[in-house]
């Protein structure tokens, strides 16, 4: 008796996008997005040897220079050189950026693990989440920013604070699909300890869309730092963040309109990159959401 | 449906009560004398004094708590330490800019995103739809007030169309009104437009793709009857959703739009107590926002039953 063989596949086999080069390389938008991230990135830490000049040195004789051989972006209302300040600048608001990813990413994993395991923690997690997701995150790290200080670590917990539910609620989500999985349900009648269900079973489920979140909340971290120091609620205004910059130029704004032209020519660049790597980070982890056109 | 409404805003009631414990606690938690913290280094013992009185710092923790709720259950959000005048009037004085822009900035991304999601997803894979999915990659990437400062560079310094900054009630004439509110709509319009164009987008390439939309196409009606009757109408309830979920996007958003644009609404109000240290006016200003936000939602919801028949309470 002959035996039917199975008939090919017809269902086109796709493969997913393995690596970090292969990424950012998927298509020429988000190759740009990489090089320009890659430039702010390494202008920022190589800013002590890039600067023409000191970034806090007054010099009252040099004030609102136009932009020349020694000042290439000119100087700001009290002699300092923009350019050398803008270089600094990155310096703290990517280093916002990244805390306040990790942070919330690390701090809304734990909480959206626990929440999504048992139901009585949840019901009380979730309502706590709901009420923080409730107040305007500016509004909250205004109010954080006026009682402890504006140092680094205060702005940073400001803006980290608010967008801890976001990650929470993702992981959550995360969770409660994938705890009712019969390898979860496996694990949990083999005996095996809640701690080893989280790491082994529950977590890798989360690591794809926590890469995904965490490109977003670093971009939204530095919009809300430049925002802060914009407001007058940020880091110590002497201090060369992208929004204290900003912030200085207003007063000179009908005068010399490059104060906040050119910070925030870089700040957005950065945050517009760092938006379209994780929209292909999106794309290449969640091939669905491509397919039902929700991605770029 | 008044069941419904009924079990909704019973379900924002610990959300409200969330919101109201996290502004009382954090500055009584923060660490240090809260009455040091708001008086500031050079503040007298009788400032000290003063600021303790002003807001029951002297009492037991509970008490404190339970006599807040108590005032402002009866709408007393406090007293301001800069002015000495109630918060709920200070922020009274200051709504209606914030409202005017709110309010058309809301009706304004509407009227544009809305056609622009349609078209994106209706012409998807062209330049039409990379344009627009660009647009607003660019909205959600640039900030307020760089937006707004190119938009004043250009149509108030270059181009002398409209005035730089300021603000003119509504009840001075509605021309110098409306002259004084197109930039700031306008600024604040670009993150909007971002997201409901977005939202749009990505529901209407879900709805298109349903077996009733290529029905109505077989059908033979028109491609516009298709879109808006059977797509569209379909597709509403997300776009709908974000809408009010970009609520709370839209108040920090108004409070940035205020400062670029000197209007003397609760922004000002806002950063003037971050200067002052006024937290009974922040903390005012979070509780009314908020409430507000959950308000907001909780008329969206409502507003599920009119758009989709099929959602009944």
């Amino acid at each position: 008796m002959a035996i039917e063989t199975l008939p090919e596949p017809t269902i086109p086999i796709t493969r997913p996008l393995r690596s970090a080069p292969e990424l950012l390389t998927a298509t020429p938008v988000i190759a740009a997005a990489a090089v320009c991230l890659g430039l702010v990135i390494v202008s920022a830490i190589a800013a002590p040897w890039l600067s023409p000049h000191d970034p806090l040195l007054l010099a009252p004789a040099q004030r609102l220079k136009p932009a020349s051989a020694q000042f290439l972006l000119g100087t700001d209302g009290y002699g300092r050189d923009v350019l050398s300040r803008i270089l600094y600048g990155g310096r703290i608001s990517l280093l916002i950026g990244l805390g306040s990813a990790v942070f919330s990413v690390g701090i809304g994993l734990m909480i959206g693990l626990v929440s999504g395991f048992f139901k009585w923690i949840d019901a009380i997690m979730m309502r706590v989440m709901d009420g923080l997701m409730a107040i305007p995150s500016i509004l909250l790290a205004i109010a954080v920013v006026s009682l402890s200080g504006a140092s680094l670590m205060t702005v940073m917990v400001a803006i980290t604070i608010p967008e801890i539910p976001r990650v929470a609620r993702l992981v959550r989500s995360v969770v409660l699909s994938a705890r009712e999985e019969p390898y979860v349900e496996a694990a949990i009648s083999l005996g095996s300890s809640l701690p080893k269900i989280m790491r082994r079973h529950l977590m890798p489920n989360t690591i794809a869309p926590l890469i995904v979140q965490g490109t977003y909340v670093c971009a939204s971290a530095i919009l809300t730092e430049a925002i802060l120091s914009f407001l007058g609620a940020g880091i110590s205004p002497e201090t060369p963040t992208w929004g204290n910059i900003m912030a200085e130029g207003r007063a000179y704004f009908q005068i010399k309109p490059s104060l906040i032209f050119w910070p925030g020519l870089v700040l957005s660049i950065a945050i517009l990159s760092v938006n379209l790597i994780g929209d292909a980070a999106r794309d290449a982890l969640d091939p669905r959401l491509k397919q039902r056109g929700g991605g770029q | 449906m008044l069941g419904y409404l009924l079990r909704r805003l019973l379900a924002a009631i610990p959300v409200m009560g969330v919101v109201t414990l996290f502004v009382f606690l954090l500055l009584r938690l923060t660490p240090g004398d809260p009455a040091a913290i708001l008086a500031g280094d050079n503040a007298t013992a009788e400032q000290l004094e003063r600021i303790r009185v002003s807001l029951g710092l002297n009492e037991p923790l509970y008490t404190q708590f339970f006599t807040w709720i108590g005032r402002l259950a009866h709408g007393d959000l406090g007293t301001s330490l800069t002015s000495n005048q109630p918060v709920l009037k200070l922020i009274g004085q200051r709504i209606e800019p914030s409202i005017a822009i709110a309010v058309s900035t809301i009706v304004l991304s509407i009227l544009i995103a809305v056609p622009l999601g349609v078209i994106a997803a209706w012409q998807r894979g062209t330049w039409i739809d990379r344009f627009v999915m660009g647009l607003s990659v660019i909205g959600f990437s640039v900030p307020v007030f760089v937006i707004g400062y190119v938009l004043i560079q250009i149509f108030a310094i270059d181009l002398h169309w409209l005035p730089v900054q300021g603000y003119r009630s509504i009840a001075g004439g509605f021309g110098p009104f409306l002259e004084r509110l197109i930039l700031p709509t306008l600024t604040l319009s670009f993150i909007y437009v971002a997201l409901i164009a977005r939202m749009t987008r990505a529901s209407m390439l879900d709805v298109l793709g349903e077996d009733y939309v290529r029905t109505a196409r077989a059908k033979g009606i028109n491609e516009a009857g298709v879109l808006l009757r059977h797509g569209l109408r379909n597709a509403a309830v997300p776009v709908i959703t974000v809408i009010g979920t970009g609520f709370a996007l839209l108040i920090s958003g108004v409070v940035v739009t205020e400062s670029v644009f000197n209007l003397p609404g609760i922004g000002r109000l806002t950063v003037d107590a971050v200067l002052g240290r006024d937290y009974p006016v922040i903390q005012g200003l979070i509780l009314l926002t908020s409430g507000v936000y959950l308000g907001v939602n909780l008329l969206i919801d409502v507003a599920y039953t009119l758009l989709d028949p099929r959602i009944r309470y």
